[in-house]
């Protein structure tokens, strides 16, 4: 865990020692598992943001997306009668086609992610209402699909399955981002995408995985929110969850230039923004301020972040002088 | 061959005022930079409407000359004087003030303006009012007799952008005007502008001249140099090697005192121990998007280094582009090892055993964020991980290998490559490929920026790799080093091989006429065919 991972942590247990000292309501299980409910949804889609914003792209298509394939997905099981496993799959495989083609888009015609992904969001949020005529998708009375609904929405131990979901892949991305050869490239391309290419690395395909990755994820996390909500108005589902992940990723320490952060940074990121929304539930303050809370703590939390490393930056150069005057240059 | 014809008919007949007074002067003046001295001992005068020619070598000291006299750097020691009064260095704003106007290679404009925004870009006439409107009409009046001065044949709104390269480089001659500059110091404008551009920038130096302005021109192109300058100052390592005057100018002359150091690179390079291989790369008739129309045939054999010399922009990092698969080859084809090769991207290429160690190290060379152990692995990373997983022992084992190897100075292999010094950069450089087993290496300009204990230490890497049987490939601008570590020489010109030569007929001076697109002097007939 890095410096800025842990200082975000104790951020994060400061905050919540405070609304606990104001309203200890925080601390009934009731609120954790619900706030850890919504960890695990929005963490799995930050997630796969993050892998997009490692590449020094963006993804501004989540939001729409999540309504779309949630759209699609209750329609699959609750209109047309498809065995759910199998809608599963579906929807995670149209969320990879998705990512392929804003993948494809990006690296081989060369549009910029922002317009790629900004179109997506515009269209899938479009095709959702016009698929369901602007009406509402969901299940009929009466309509249970146990497995799923135990998978998706249930508990273990007290403890959300959603969040479950999450740990789990959290954990076998970890091992993708910060160990394997794949997460090697993608921080190389981020750090300096034409060296990568000139060390013989395939950048196109290696970002086009990334946007792989962000939309089977994002399509992951667009059926946990359905089966959440249980009905979906595509005119306002998901709306502005991809900022959301921006933000878990920002607050997190991934720069949107790409190549830096880490896993536990965004799950962290994540985290602190949840609890925020619960404090701004508990505290009393008017629901109406929730974004501008949320604004107003990243901003302060990245303005810090930069701030110390202008500082750190000072004081190296500083620290290097004095040896080299003192010491023979290192060469 | 009428470039000759023309300089004999045009010779300028004014040359009087070089009694005047020295607009500007350098006196013993001395740059050094750690382990290079870039300018020794160097005495210079401009006198007003005279053109001075600097000629010189890539890395005679001119840039580090222009640095002075924009005032970017200050000399260690020595004076600059203007107008007769010493200084020990110049300012930016001294150079500026005393009227000090360059006009670079890479010209500086916005392409996206018209010309008047350019010329007077900042400076624009303001219309009375609180909105500080540009007053057009009177930046177009102000913006027509520089433009008349000049000899345009374009108007004050045409947009930059479709403006040809010469008069693009009149428009910054114009902002020199503007500036009532007095000495306009134009760093090789002509390296890429086609013959009939040329004659018009030409013309417009004629035409400064005539108005008492002083020109620096800096040239590779002598015959240019030969027509209009009064003087022709010659920079070699860093000193000045001799003073022409205007009946002494001639492209001989000048290249007797380019030329002049004994070759010691050959010495610390060291001799091919073995005769040149089978062919190992065959290059039939490619053509790179820069120059089209251009093909290009080339046989690299294994166990020599083919040095690739030529002017800046005579295609040289194109062809090394195609070859390493980052730019397209337009048509056609590759051959390795007598069979047919492909490469579309870079990937292709290492996976051939193509590598290039590019020009500009910092930019595509390596990451400078990532440590020495993290670039060296990059390319063959795979070859470091199990079950797709990086075994950190594995990369870390090549690294210190790599690092002893190549005695790359830096505390860890865990170090930032960011914090090294050019020399140990390009050794990384080196490194990530020499771990993976190379069969065609190509180096462009491999020892640019570099001190020369590293260089000594890459031209013997380079010698190390051909005599392991490695085909090798150096594109250099450093003509000691093209002849000094060469087995064999291709010189380009304007995008084609003008010729190659063997051993017994290399020269400094033969590699500048090919370089040029002339006939070299060579010993045999039947050696070098063109």
């Amino acid at each position: 865990m890095s410096k800025k991972d842990l200082g975000l942590l104790i951020l994060i247990l400061v905050v919540g020692a405070v609304v606990t000292a104001i309203n200890p309501r925080f601390l009934l299980p009731i609120n954790l598992a619900n706030t850890s409910n919504l960890i695990g949804l929005f963490g799995i889609l930050s997630i796969g943001q993050a892998f997009v914003i490692i590449t020094g792209g963006i993804e501004l298509s989540v939001g729409s997306l999540i309504a779309l394939l949630g759209t699609l997905f209750i329609d699959f099981i609750a209109v047309r009668g498809m065995e759910w496993p199998l809608a599963f799959v579906l929807i995670l495989v149209l969320g990879a086609i998705i990512g392929l083609a804003h993948g494809w888009l990006i690296t081989r015609l060369k549009l910029q992610p922002f317009v790629v992904t900004l179109c997506g969001l515009l269209i899938y949020r479009g095709v959702a209402r016009f698929y369901t005529a602007d009406g509402t998708a969901g299940f009929a009375f009466g309509q249970n699909f146990p497995t799923l609904e135990f998978l998706t929405a249930g508990r273990s131990y007290g403890v959300p399955n959603s969040f479950i979901a999450l740990i789990v892949i959290a954990i076998v991305m970890w091992v993708v981002l910060h160990r394997s050869v794949f997460g090697r490239y993608l921080y190389a391309i981020g750090k300096n995408e034409e060296a990568a290419k000139y060390s013989g690395i395939r950048t196109g395909r290696v970002v086009t995985s990334a946007y792989v990755i962000c939309g089977v994820l994002t399509a992951l996390s667009a059926i946990y929110f359905a089966m959440y909500t249980r009905s979906i108005s595509p005119a306002s589902h998901g709306q502005f969850y991809e900022l959301y992940a921006i933000a878990a990723a920002v607050l997190g320490g991934f720069s949107l230039r790409g190549g830096e952060g880490s896993l536990v940074g965004v799950i962290l990121g994540t985290v602190l923004l949840q609890e925020l929304q619960n404090l701004v539930n508990l505290l009393g303050i008017p629901s109406s301020l929730n974004f501008a809370v949320m604004g107003g703590v990243i901003l302060i939390g990245v303005l810090v972040d930069q701030q110390w490393g202008v500082f750190r930056a000072r004081r190296r150069m500083i620290e290097a002088t004095r040896q080299n005057v003192a010491g023979a240059p290192a060469e | 061959m009428a470039h000759r014809l023309l300089s004999g008919i045009m010779t300028p007949t004014d040359t009087t005022q070089s009694t005047a007074a020295p607009f500007l002067s350098l006196e013993a003046v001395r740059k050094t930079y750690p382990g290079v001295v870039a300018l020794d001992r160097f005495f210079m005068e401009v006198r007003p409407g005279e053109v001075i020619g600097l000629v010189g070598e890539n890395g005679a000291g001119k840039s580090t000359l222009m640095k002075i006299l924009g005032g970017v750097t200050r000399p260690d020691s020595g004076a600059v004087s203007v107008d007769g009064i010493a200084h020990d260095g110049l300012t930016v704003e001294q150079s500026i003030g005393s009227g000090i106007a360059f006009v670079h290679q890479e010209l500086n404009l916005f392409d996206n303006l018209d010309v008047a925004a350019n010329i007077f870009f900042g400076r624009e006439p303001l219309r009375a009012g609180p909105l500080k409107l540009v007053d057009r009409a009177k930046l177009r009046e102000m913006v027509a007799p520089l433009l008349k001065r000049v000899g345009a044949n374009f108007s004050a709104d045409t947009p930059v952008a479709s403006l040809s390269l010469a008069q693009q480089q009149m428009v910054e001659i114009a902002k020199a005007l503007s500036i009532r500059a007095r000495l306009v110091i134009l760093d090789e404008p002509t390296s890429s502008l086609p013959i009939a551009e040329t004659e018009k920038l030409l013309d417009v130096i004629k035409g400064l001249k005539a108005e008492g302005i002083s020109v620096i021109f800096i040239s590779h192109r002598l015959h240019e140099v030969e027509r209009v300058a009064d003087r022709v100052v010659v920079l070699r390592d860093g000193t000045l090697a001799g003073t022409l005057p205007k009946e002494r100018i001639n492209h001989d002359e000048m290249v007797r005192l380019m030329i002049g150091r004994m070759l010691k690179v050959r010495e610390k390079a060291g001799e091919a121990t073995r005769a040149p291989g089978a062919v190992a790369l065959s290059v039939d008739a490619i053509r790179t998007s820069t120059y089209p129309d251009r093909p290009v045939s080339l046989e690299l054999r294994r166990g020599e280094i083919l040095g690739l010399a030529g002017l800046v922009g005579s295609g040289r990092t194109e062809l090394a582009r195609v070859l390493f698969g980052i730019d397209e080859r337009l048509a056609g084809s590759i051959t390795q090892d007598g069979k047919p090769l492909n490469v579309a991207s870079a990937a292709d290429a290492v996976a051939s055993g193509i590598f290039l160690v590019p020009e500009d190290r910092k930019l595509t060379g390596i990451l400078l964020d990532l440590s020495i152990a993290e670039n060296i692995s990059l390319p063959n990373l795979p070859a470091h991980a199990r079950r797709l997983l990086v075994s950190t022992n594995a990369e870390l084992a090549t690294a210190e290998k790599q690092k002893k190897n190549l005695g790359i100075k830096a505390p860890s292999v865990l170090t930032r490559t960011g914090t090294l010094s050019g020399g140990n950069q390009q050794k990384v450089v080196l490194a990530k490929w020499l771990a993976m087993n190379p069969k065609v290496m190509i180096l462009d300009e491999p020892t640019r920026g570099i001190d020369i204990g590293a260089k000594a230490e890459i031209y013997q890497l380079m010698r190390g790799l051909a005599d392991a049987g490695v085909a090798v490939l150096m594109i250099s601008s450093d003509m000691e080093e093209v002849i000094g570590v060469s087995d064999r020489i291709a010189v380009m010109h304007e995008g084609q091989i003008s010729g190659i030569l063997d051993k017994q007929d290399f020269s400094q001076e033969n590699v500048l006429l090919l370089a040029v697109g002339k006939k070299p002097k060579l010993a045999q007939l039947a050696g070098g065919a063109l």
